[in-house]
């Protein structure tokens, strides 16, 4: 019986077998004449982001991502344009004459995605939950008397105390903006990621919530009823005037894999390629390589204050002066046409920047043999310095091996430690001594908007175990300039106390700022007008046939 | 039959709650932290304590396994702490690209590695046997990365036949796009699997063609064509599919070099991403998953031994 069975199943597969391979065959050769016939989708923008979206809550995470997709549906209150200055956005403002009270107008045609109007007591709830989440909003609301809808489209923040910094922000637009979310979405926690389902917003996109694939796949249609500002855009305010029907990013984990779908035409914008693969780029006619992000980003090393040896302020000294930024930029970006040394913690294109208390040594090194007197001043015991090393993330992994060797020579013991990133952002959070699972020492990036100012960069916070940013130093002197910072009102009353600042910050060595790099971003000629600015955007840009 | 099928199922429930409770304590014993994840780079101690409790991180592990048991129970596999979407809803959304890309590539094995370990054997020691073998070796050795960029580099770039990345379902797009995207990664994966079937079945083949009812068949004057795929091919099958099954079950359940070179979002980018990110509900759906697939692939395979040889009867 077998047999006979088994021959007809045998015939059977021998028949579905070549049928399968000639409907390859003619699918195949069906597709290929397809595809060089395929019209170009001219409405249809294709980008590939520095990372996949996977978490959809821009209050809730840091993460850089998360802010990007933010802007896509959401809009602020306030935009912030390439002059550092804070513009109207959603709303136009007044202040009273004493400064103690703001008030925001909504302007008119402002619509939720779901057709809804937006009213000011969705900026309330918008504004309270930012608040309680950002560590800058933290602060203005300890300034903060009352916050409320006085009609729909008038919101009223009121100081019990001055505070000169409400505007700036507010119209901060990197980590954590203040996005503006119906009411019934900003009431939730800001411990209580969005939903998919929550992602509705009065931006110039909508999100695409069939078409959504977490870590892989994210689609934004352009939003018909939205009404842009009629200034021109720049950075995130004037007008977000779309030019596309569509904005998909496609997340690619492989770096040779978006080069190649670049270079072929399958997507349109790379933001971050990798610097080794430029120049394969830059070889091609039809690409523009162009930085976007001129402020790019600052690196950094940071202590734990809680342990020794960086509990002790002449040890953290001897580790500064044995610091050079040139080569740990070189070790990580390579090419000096995208990183430049600074000695500013706020950045060395903004209006705060200055060098004030850094040590020469800095920039280029040559203070090696001061952080040995140092250390020998502070009679250190030869403590090992637990460095944490992140093996997985290219833009963090060279720093600790380079800044090893540097503390090694000046006469240091280093433990360096390999681990993945989230390891190490797991274990950062650990206040426990190193020796149980604890830390000395790791480094990481910052946006330079996230650091442009002492209120908004975390290494400058000195609230301590409670309150302050991993590492956590105890500082009420730094806190009080940075209170005085917040109530200066002219520029250069700020400019002088974020010198003072920046003084007492590298005298305690509560960060070392290992320089800055700006990474250029990869187009096709078909798109024009792309914004430069601080964070990517999709408004403003034109694809040609 | 059934009666078989119906204890081998049953016989791997135990290993699945093994499974389960060796993942979730593996898991939960392992450096990482899913709310530092998401708090990401600006967050204080106190926020990540209450992201902890809103997940429900900050509770007893045996309560967080208990809470997961029982949502099994009733075929729910969790959320994702990063998307907030059904776990279910994310595996299924990657299955189709994986498993499509799987049959593809082992029918493309299939297709080319028998016959060439069939010839190998039948032209033993011969030049075509050393060329079949060599291949082998290199199909072998190397890395199916470089084979991917190789064949990217011709077919993408050079000729500009194909796409370079990318992935269209059958479901939504059909045949034609599907297998447009789909052939280079299926021959980027088939490499490894030709060399491998080939090599065994050039093996088998050489056992069986040594036997005496081969001889008997060459007396009985039957063609080198008919001895060498009706008698011995038949014969030397069973440990051919062996290779074949478990290399299918390797292919369902993700291979992320392909799915990264190619940009396909299949189920080993998910579960890559899913370990990354400290997504404990995710992994652990995806790991039980896994291995009710390698049960179920493994019992087709046994019972399909049947249809070759049917000497074999299950009791």
């Amino acid at each position: 019986m077998a047999t006979p069975l088994s021959r007809r199943f045998s015939m059977a597969r021998r028949r579905l077998l070549g049928g399968m391979a000639m409907m390859a065959l003619l699918s195949t050769c069906g597709a290929i004449s397809s595809l060089a016939a395929a019209p170009a989708e001219a409405s249809t923008l294709r980008a590939v982001m520095h990372s996949g979206l996977r978490v959809l809550d821009p209050i809730t995470t840091t993460a850089h991502i998360t802010r990007d997709h933010g802007y896509m549906i959401w809009d602020t209150l306030l935009g912030m344009d390439d002059q550092f200055q804070p513009q109207p956005q959603m709303a136009d403002w007044s202040v009273s004459d004493d400064g103690m009270t703001y008030t925001f107008t909504l302007r008119d045609g402002l619509k939720w995605h779901d057709g809804g109007e937006v009213t000011a007591s969705d900026a309330v709830a918008s504004f309270k939950r930012w608040a309680a989440r950002d560590g800058g909003g933290q602060m203005l609301m300890d300034h903060v008397a009352s916050v409320e809808a006085t009609d729909p489209q008038t919101m009223t923040l009121t100081l019990s105390s001055p505070f000169a910094y409400v505007l700036e922000l507010m119209a901060k637009p990197s980590s954590v903006p203040l996005f503006v979310m119906p009411a019934r979405i900003a009431s939730k926690s800001p411990d209580e990621t969005l939903t998919v389902e929550d992602q509705i917003g009065s931006g110039p996109f909508k999100f695409v919530a069939d078409e959504y694939d977490p870590g892989n796949r994210v689609v934004y249609e352009k939003f018909e009823d939205y009404v842009p500002r009629k200034e021109p855009a720049s950075w995130t305010a004037g007008g977000k005037v779309v030019n596309v029907d569509r904005v998909e990013w496609i997340n690619m984990s492989d770096a040779q894999t978006a080069l190649n779908a670049l270079n072929s035409g399958e997507i349109d914008f790379l933001e971050s390629p990798s610097v080794d693969l430029l120049p394969v780029l830059q070889a091609n006619p039809d690409l523009t390589i162009e930085k976007i992000n001129e402020l790019g980003s600052q690196t950094i090393g940071r202590f734990n204050f809680l342990y020794p040896p960086f509990d002790d302020p002449k040890i953290r000294q001897a580790a500064l002066m044995a610091m050079d930024q040139e080569d740990v930029l070189a070790s990580l970006v390579g090419n000096p046409e995208f990183y430049s040394t600074c000695d500013s913690m706020y950045g060395c294109q903004t209006p705060l920047a200055t060098d004030a208390g850094a040590p020469d040594s800095l920039a280029t090194g040559g203070g090696t043999e001061a952080a040995k007197k140092l250390l020998e001043e502070a009679g250190y015991d030869g403590t090992p310095v637990v460095m944490m090393q992140p093996t997985d993330a290219p833009t963090v992994s060279p720093q600790p091996v380079i800044a090893a060797q540097l503390l090694r020579q000046a006469g240091f013991t280093v433990d360096l430690q390999p681990m993945d990133w989230q390891t190490l952002v797991t274990r950062r959070a650990s206040q426990q001594p190193p020796s149980e699972g604890g830390w000395n020492m790791f480094f990481t990036n910052w946006y330079i908007p996230e650091v442009w100012n002492p209120l908004v960069n975390p290494m400058l916070n000195g609230r301590g175990k409670d309150g302050g940013w991993f590492g956590w130093p105890d500082d009420a002197e730094l806190e009080s300039m940075r209170n005085e910072f917040a109530k200066a009102t002219s520029d250069d009353d700020r400019k002088a106390i974020a010198e003072r600042i920046q003084q007492h910050a590298f005298e305690q060595v509560t960060y070392i700022p290992l320089g800055e790099y700006s990474i250029p971003a990869a187009w096709n000629n078909d798109l024009s007008g792309i914004l430069h600015s601080p964070v990517p955007v999709f408004w403003n840009i034109t694809k040609s046939e | 039959m059934f009666s078989y099928c119906l204890r081998r199922t049953l016989a791997a429930v135990p290993v699945m709650v093994v499974v389960a409770l060796f993942v979730f304590l593996l898991l939960r014993l392992s450096p990482g932290d899913p709310a530092a994840i998401i708090a990401g780079d600006m967050a204080t101690p106190e926020q990540l304590d209450r992201i902890r409790e809103t997940l429900g991180l900050n509770q007893p592990i045996y309560i967080q396994f208990f809470h997961w048991s029982g949502e099994l129970l009733r075929g729910d596999f969790g959320t994702s702490l990063m998307s907030n979407l059904p776990v279910t809803q994310l595996m299924a959304q990657r299955l189709e690209p994986t498993v499509s890309l799987a049959l593809l590539s082992i029918a493309l094995s299939v297709v080319v590695a028998v016959p060439m370990g069939v010839i190998a054997a039948w032209k033993h020691g011969s030049l075509i046997d050393n060329a079949i073998m060599s291949l082998s070796v290199l199909g072998f050795s190397v890395p199916v990365f470089v084979t991917g960029y190789i064949l990217i580099k011709i077919f993408a770039i050079d000729l500009g036949w194909l796409p370079v990345q990318g992935f269209k379902r059958i479901s939504q797009d059909g045949f034609g796009p599907f297998i447009q995207h789909a052939i280079l990664p299926a021959l980027m994966l088939s490499t490894i699997y030709i060399a491998l079937i080939a090599r065994m079945t050039r093996a088998s083949m050489l056992d069986v063609l040594g036997e005496d009812y081969i001889r008997t068949a060459h007396a009985k004057g039957a063609s080198e064509k008919r001895v060498l795929f009706k008698h011995a091919l038949r014969n030397a099958g069973v440990p051919i599919l062996e290779v074949i099954g478990t290399g299918f079950a390797l292919m369902i359940t993700g291979v992320v070099v392909t799915e990264s070179v190619f940009n396909i979002p299949g189920l080993g980018r998910l579960t890559v991403d899913a370990i990354l990110s400290r997504d404990y509900p995710v992994i652990q759906g995806l790991i039980l998953v896994t291995s009710g697939v390698y049960v179920l692939i493994n019992l087709a395979i046994d019972l399909s031994y049947a249809l070759l040889d049917p000497r074999i009867r299950y009791q």
